[in-house]
């Protein structure tokens, strides 16, 4: 297996005719972790939302790159079958579906007819993971997300990343609505996935998770761009000094989409 | 498409055709009157959906199946009732003839009737005269009269006072080419006692028009339980008009699941009437429509008796250009005291071109009672479809997940488990 390689150039994105990423850069290889971090309404997500292939977003120009191929050509089933995971930050809730039989089907969706992964085989990896995850096996059997809580969710996503084992994962916000024993027990998966065939996105407001994951970058985001790139100790200085000291360094005013710098 | 059947069936015809089958003189009779009704009554008139150039009349009226045995029947209805082992209580007919059957001894010895109709028309004459034709009127409309005049067979099942059955009757109808489906079901539960019977209606016209006319009545006694499964499975030339019927004295009950999946159109009517105090009947319905199908579906329960409790729970799921009208009516009488009811509806609709149109209706002339409704038309979440795709599941795969989801609530709750692996099975099918 080679390492992954996801390349973005200069893309910008919209929705509903707004453009949110305004032209951003960023490279990511296999063995690699980056953060983005940024403040609220920056384009976090609607970068994540547009690499997944969300179709409400719309790519208007700008290039990406996943192990060579053309990421923005491919469905979205194809851009998880090539080996791209987004764990998002507002997880659907389908009902009817239990958990169980989701990542089945999923599983199956990458392997060829007649090679589905034996029944017993699945149940043993599955229960294997959720320990890991310290996640009741229950959680098997319920509808997907359906009724679960926000760190039940967020576990979950977590859980179907470990199951699947992309080659590329983006976790938007996987932190967020975490005790602080969650946040070990989800850093850990994440950790566990950690090698030179693996790459990972995180998108976080906080340093907390980046203590128990190690980032090889950090990077700002502000105005639907990339408006500072650094190592763990970015994030750092953001924890304690928060944002204003870029805004001044750089000139914005507001940092939302949609204001100029 | 004429609906003129004076041409084809006159009173020589119905006398000829009851003659030779020997059926005796009051069946004959009962034909030659519902015959007159049948060139003079109108055609039902289903809510919302226009029926005038379905085709209810052009089909070939003939018996013609032949009896085998367990292992020439075809594959698939032998997929419906098992082995021959389980299968131990099971009526076949093909083409409007019995063509397998088996009864157990033990079932027997308690005094259950479980027979062709046309064979307990001529051995149970008293029992069939009472219940015949009579939760379903000859005289309701031309269609109705024209069962009565024309149905070729059927099943007669009577379970005596405080007889529990705890193994489930089945039946199998199928039909081939333009054959048509006049199949008739009378099952009559004595007081207090119970029984399970699942039916599933096949046949092979995709590409052959015909038609089905289907009368199914049910008489549930003081106390007796009846849990009547159903899947309908009637391929794209069939035309179907099927009528089931309950009615339930004091303290009985009487639980519908329905699977109706027929491909063809299809005007359906599920009806009970809780008759008796204390009665009580839960009516549960999925269906899938599909192709250029129109399809009409009512779930009705009058509340008559005071204490009565009536429930509805449809799901359908419409794709292609397929549209439906799922109409629920509760109807509680006055003097009904203390009785309930209560019906969902839910239609999702897979396609722009489908539609679905979910009509909760309670009419109620009582005042101390309670009853609620709920009704939703939607499509599918398009955020869903995302999150499922983004595992790497196609987009067929991910509708097909949806839309087992959709009607897992009503799938999980069906009363026999046969029935509910039937279904899935069937779904499984129509979704691929
Ligand atoms: N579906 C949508 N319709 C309209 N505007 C949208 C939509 N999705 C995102 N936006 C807008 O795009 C901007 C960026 O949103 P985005 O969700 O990407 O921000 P974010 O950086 O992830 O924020 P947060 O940190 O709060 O999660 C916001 O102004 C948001 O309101
Ligand atoms: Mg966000």
């Amino acid at each position: 297996m080679s390492a992954p390689n996801l390349k973005i150039e200069d893309l910008r994105v919209s929705i509903e005719d707004k453009e949110i990423i305004k032209g951003l850069d960023l490279e990511i290889n296999g063995g690699e972790i980056h953060a983005i971090m940024g403040p609220n309404g920056t384009g976090k997500s609607t970068l994540s939302a547009a690499l997944m292939g969300h179709p409400k977003y719309e790519v208007t120009s700008g290039k990406v790159t996943f192990n060579g191929e053309d990421l923005l050509e491919m469905e979205v089933d194809e851009r998880a079958q090539a080996g791209l995971f987004l764990a998002m930050q507002y997880p659907s809730e389908v009902s009817g579906i239990t958990n169980a039989d989701f990542l089945r089907s999923a599983i199956n969706a990458k392997r060829e007819e007649g090679d589905e992964i034996s029944l017993m085989k699945f149940i043993r990896e599955l229960d294997k993971k959720m320990d890991h995850l310290e996640m009741d096996n229950a959680f098997a059997h319920r509808y997907l997300n359906e009724g679960f809580s926000g760190g039940e969710k967020k576990r979950n996503e977590i859980l179907q990343m470990m199951m699947l084992e992309p080659k590329l994962a983006i976790l938007d916000e996987i932190d967020s609505g975490l005790d602080i024993d969650a946040l070990k027990v989800v850093a850990k998966g994440v950790n566990e996935m950690r090698s030179p065939d693996f790459g990972c996105l995180i998108i976080t407001h906080y340093q907390r998770l980046l203590n128990y994951i190690t980032p090889d970058k950090v990077h700002v985001m502000m105005q639907g761009r990339i408006v500072k790139s650094g190592g763990p100790e970015l994030a750092q200085r953001l924890e304690a000094e928060g944002y204003d000291w870029i805004k001044e360094e750089l000139g914005i005013k507001d940092e939302t989409v949609g204001q100029e710098a | 498409m004429s609906v003129d059947t004076s041409l084809r069936f006159d009173k020589d015809y119905v006398n000829g055709f009851s003659s030779s089958r020997q059926e005796p003189a009051w069946l004959q009779e009962l034909r030659l009157q519902a015959l007159e009704l049948a060139q003079n009554l109108p055609m039902p008139k289903p809510d919302k959906t226009k029926i005038d150039k379905w085709n209810f009349t052009d089909f070939k009226h003939e018996a013609t199946g032949n009896a085998v045995a367990f292992n020439e029947l075809p594959e698939d209805v032998k997929a419906l009732i098992g082995s021959e082992e389980d299968a131990k209580n099971v009526l076949v007919i093909h083409n409007g003839t019995p063509v397998y059957f088996a009864l157990e001894q033990e079932v027997k010895d308690q005094g259950v009737i479980y027979t062709d109709l046309l064979t307990a028309a001529k051995e149970h004459e008293d029992l069939v005269k009472k219940y015949i034709m009579k939760a379903v009127a000859v005289d309701e409309n031309r269609l109705t009269a024209l069962h009565a005049t024309l149905f070729l067979n059927g099943a007669f099942l009577y379970v005596p006072k405080n007889v529990e059955l705890s193994a489930p009757i089945q039946a199998v109808y199928y039909q081939d080419n333009e054959a048509a489906l006049f199949n008739h079901v009378i099952l009559a539960a004595e007081d207090n006692s119970s029984v399970t019977y699942v039916e599933n209606y096949l046949s092979t016209n995709d590409n052959t028009e015909s038609a089905a006319n289907i009368v199914s009545e049910v008489y549930a006694g003081a106390g007796a339980k009846v849990v009547y499964g159903a899947v309908d499975n009637l391929a794209k030339g069939m035309t179907t008009y099927v009528n089931r019927r309950g009615s339930a004295e004091k303290d009985a009950r009487i639980e519908w699941a329905l699977g109706q999946f027929n491909d063809g159109n299809t005007v359906s009517d599920n009806t009970t009437h809780l008759i008796g105090d204390g009665s009580f009947t839960d009516t549960k319905t999925v269906t899938i429509g599909r192709g250029d199908q129109k399809q009409n579906f009512v779930a009705q329960i009058f509340n008559h008796g005071k204490h009565s409790e009536g429930y509805i729970l449809t799901h359908g799921v419409m794709k292609d250009n397929a549209s439906s009208i799922f109409n629920g009516i509760t109807k509680i009488e006055h003097g009904a005291t203390k009785s309930h009811g209560e019906q969902t509806e839910r239609v999702l609709m897979l396609s722009e071109k489908a539609r679905g149109d979910a009509n909760p209706i309670l009419l109620i002339d009582e005042d101390d009672v309670t009853a609620g409704h709920a009704a939703s038309v939607g499509r599918i979440d398009p955020l869903q479809m995302f999150y499922l795709m983004s595992r790497g599941i196609s987009k067929a795969e991910a509708e097909r997940l949806i839309i087992h989801g959709f009607l897992a609530p009503v799938v999980s709750q069906m009363p026999l488990e046969s029935v509910k692996n039937r279904l899935v099975e069937v779904i499984e099918r129509k979704v691929r």
